[in-house]
């Protein structure tokens, strides 16, 4: 596919203020053994692109941590790979960009010099698993200037700001409105966006001399009639983490065998290899209805849950619809029931905590209770 | 850069494995499965990337195919250095004629030019069908401080059964001066583990002078030390306390792999300061559904299990549907093991399928410990019976 990749990882950060605290929104843990990163970036490595540019702002070390040499992608090349764009700081000022076309501004540079007839940026803030080729065999079809991915929603699915609406006719999209007030099913942005590499340029450039700050309201939602917009509708599973309570949501859907099949059966989704021991089970562990990654230690129960690397649940432990990162300990006799626990979490032995499915209750990272 | 390596590492991983049976059919034994997500393999590479010697050259013969790709360019290990890492190192034809490796000394020999790239002063000899975790930079401490020729680890085994091991005889300063291999009235209980350590030159010595010889087996056991001993060189035994065992043969394997669990286990994989790398799956963490029981039991990445499973351990992508029960047995990777199903005292290969009701080996008798294998990729059919012990296989 001869196409650069774009990625955004600090876009949406402030949807999830929770867990983006010390990390990206790219670099969020989800499903036990990923991070949201990993969507995008293996979507990309799945269609063939093997150039890809990930655009960062702040609070990326962990992103770094992760990615590392981009090796576990097949992304440490010598020609193209994963590329880090750090935060390009103006020389007048310590002011970094706000948007993404400011972003885009910064990159001009690394853009022009790739080869790639397309571009392909995504964002880092959803879960799903799409093969991109079909995307852009769609946007030669139609010969559109430029596709946006999207996928029909409920609107009252819908959390978070700066969701972009698109209002269709036919393949064409023919208006686009941000968090409009209304109801019903919706084709919502998927932050997916396909176009030429010289048009992008020249729309960004364009932008800078005119002043403009947004690229989804400012050039593409004004240009809709100088400009072919197609839509190009995503029908496998795609959600969007837009808050604490859409991560907590979207991560028990993981334990739907549908869900599983449509992310992890077709393509195959990378991440970052820690070489943990198998999962060990007690003699008296229960175990029901959840998604286990490896080096874990089980000895009480667990049921209708998410459990990240390393995670230890002590005898007449009971974990209930709970999502846990990284580390995380569950003391002897403790009993939780919708909690998430950022890494490293320890809960001392004989707690009772409880959130509810509609307020997960949330343990921030390193935390011991 | 540095232009030679303080220590060398040899792995022997050509051997064909017999005493496996199906299991070694169609791979070499260093390929085979062990404790869920390894292969034997990534016990020797690990503690060598793990003592810090990171030149590795891995002498492949039989059936290397899947042992090549398992290795690849060392990654997973650490071992894809610009100068060291790993290198497979198979047989090869040269001017002076070609020879598949004739003995462990053999393979080593025909390999001299390879050890000689990094000019070593020491070279280690291990095998790639050992469990175990070793510090190698400890046992070679040991050796420099002695100045010997060459280091032997050993390992305590039970006086009753030191006759099925090559025993070391030795002084109380670990000093040996006599080799007994499979003695009928052993006079100690060191066993040789198969880890040497030379000193280079005199390494070479030997085995040029081996193979010179027209009465030998190229071996190291056999020839080798007992003539360097008979040169007076000194040798000398190190001591090793930890876990080791060979698994050649399937009951070896079997036990080895029971040994990882339980709460306190004889041999622990989740340890952290000696971390066992190997190659690891693209798959998701895995599934235990609605219907699933898993007790005392070790899971690795990518399975779905909706059936029961107790005492026993699974490695990647195995699939138990429901009603499915695997008791005291070794699920190799990608296996499905289809509804009511019974798997009981068994090892069964990566990608075989254990049709609907089918049952697949008993439970031990007594002390007749009776394991049933199912070969790599082979169908049992549904309601087939497969008895303890028995071993079924393709025949291709």
């Amino acid at each position: 596919m001869d196409a650069l990749g774009i990625i955004f990882s600090n876009i949406h950060d402030n949807n999830v203020p929770e867990l983006t605290m010390n990390r990206t929104i790219g670099a969020i843990p989800f499903g036990g053994r990923y991070r949201l990163i990993d969507f995008a970036l293996s979507s990309m490595v799945n269609s063939g692109i093997s150039h890809v540019g990930c655009v960062t702002k702040r609070n990326y070390r962990s992103l770094i941590d992760h990615i590392g040499s981009g090796k576990d992608w097949d992304l440490a090349r010598k020609n193209g790979g994963f590329v880090l764009l750090p935060p390009f700081g103006d020389k007048d000022s310590d002011i970094l960009y706000s948007t993404r076309m400011e972003a885009l501004k910064s990159i001009l540079g690394f853009i022009n010099r790739c080869t790639e007839e397309y571009v392909v940026m995504s964002d880092s803030n959803s879960v799903f698993n799409i093969d991109f080729n079909l995307m852009l065999k769609n946007h030669k079809d139609t010969g559109a200037d430029v596709s946006l991915l999207y996928a029909k929603k409920d609107m009252k699915d819908i959390s978070g700001t700066n969701n972009v609406i698109f209002t269709m006719e036919g393949e064409q999209i023919k208006k686009i409105s941000v968090d409009p007030k209304i109801s019903g099913e919706i084709n919502i942005y998927a932050n997916v966006c396909i176009i030429k590499k010289d048009l992008l340029v020249s729309l960004v450039a364009d932008a800078i001399a005119h002043g403009r700050r947004h690229f989804i309201k400012d050039l593409i939602a004004t240009n809709l009639n100088a400009l072919k917009v197609v839509g190009y509708e995503h029908k496998g599973f795609f959600e969007e983490i837009s808050s604490l309570k859409r991560f907590y949501d979207v991560s028990l859907m993981l334990l739907d065998s549908d869900v599983r099949k449509s992310l992890f059966s077709d393509a195959q989704v990378y991440t970052k290899i820690k070489d943990s021991a198998p999962t060990e089970y007690g003699a008296n562990a229960v175990i029901t209805n959840s998604l286990v990654s490896d080096g874990c230690q089980i000895e009480g129960e667990v049921h209708n849950s998410i459990l990240a690397r390393g995670v230890k649940v002590g005898r007449g432990a009971v974990v209930r619809n709970c999502v846990l990162m990284k580390n995380t300990i569950v003391g002897d006799n403790s009993s939780i029931n919708a909690v998430i626990t950022d890494k490293n979490v320890v809960i001392r032995d004989r707690l009772v905590l409880s959130g509810c499915s509609d307020l997960p209750f949330y343990i921030k990272k390193d935390v011991s209770i | 850069m540095s232009i030679k390596k303080e220590c060398v590492a040899m792995l022997l991983a050509g051997g064909q494995g017999s005493r496996l049976y199906a299991l070694t059919s169609k791979v070499a034994k260093p390929a085979v499965t062990f404790g869920g997500k390894y292969k034997i393999i990534d016990f020797p590479l690990s503690n060598c990337v793990n003592s810090g010697v990171d030149t590795v050259g891995v002498l492949t013969q039989y059936q290397p195919l899947i042992l090549n790709d398992y290795i690849g360019n060392g990654q997973p290990w650490d071992l894809d250095r610009s100068f060291g890492g790993v290198h497979i190192l198979p047989p090869y034809q040269a001017k002076r004629g070609s020879d598949w490796y004739k003995g462990t000394a053999n393979a080593i020999y025909q390999n001299i030019t390879f050890i000689k790239r990094y000019n070593p002063e020491y070279v280690l000899i291990l095998s790639g069908d050992h469990i175990y975790k070793m510090d190698y930079s400890e046992m070679l401490l040991e050796h420099k401080r002695t100045g010997a020729a060459c280091t032997i680890a050993a390992i305590k085994v039970p006086m009753s059964e030191a006759s099925r091991f090559g025993i070391l005889n030795t002084n109380p300063d670990g000093g040996i001066y006599e080799f007994e291999e499979k003695p009928k009235n052993p006079k100690s209980d060191l066993a040789s583990m198969g880890i040497y350590i030379f000193t280079a030159d005199k390494l070479y010595k030997y085995l040029e002078e081996d193979n010179q010889k027209t009465e030998t087996s190229n071996d190291f056991g056999k020839d080798i030390l007992p003539t360097m001993l008979k040169s007076g060189e000194k040798m000398q035994a190190y001591l090793f306390n930890g876990y080791w065992k060979d698994v050649g043969t399937v009951s070896s394997l079997f036990e080895a792999n029971m040994d990882l669990l339980g709460d306190n286990p004889i041999f622990n994989l989740n340890d952290k300061d000696w971390r066992i790398h190997s190659r690891n799956p693209i798959a998701p963490p895995h599934y235990i559904g609605q219907t699933g029981v898993l007790k005392n039991s070790l899971v690795s990445l990518g399975c779905e299990i909706n059936g029961t499973v107790e005492n026993s351990i699974l490695s990647n992508n195995v699939i138990v549907k429901k009603g499915a029960v695997i008791k005291d047995s070794v699920i190799f990777g990608g296996a499905v093991i289809e509804e009511n199903a019974q798997i009981i005292c068994s090892v069964i290969d990566e990608g075989a399928v254990i049709g609907k009701n089918a049952q697949v080996g008993a439970p031990f008798k007594g002390k007749d410990r009776k394991i049933a294998v199912v070969g790599r990729e082979f169908a049992v059919a549904e309601n087939q019976v497969i008895g303890a012990g028995e071993i079924v296989e393709d025949k291709d």
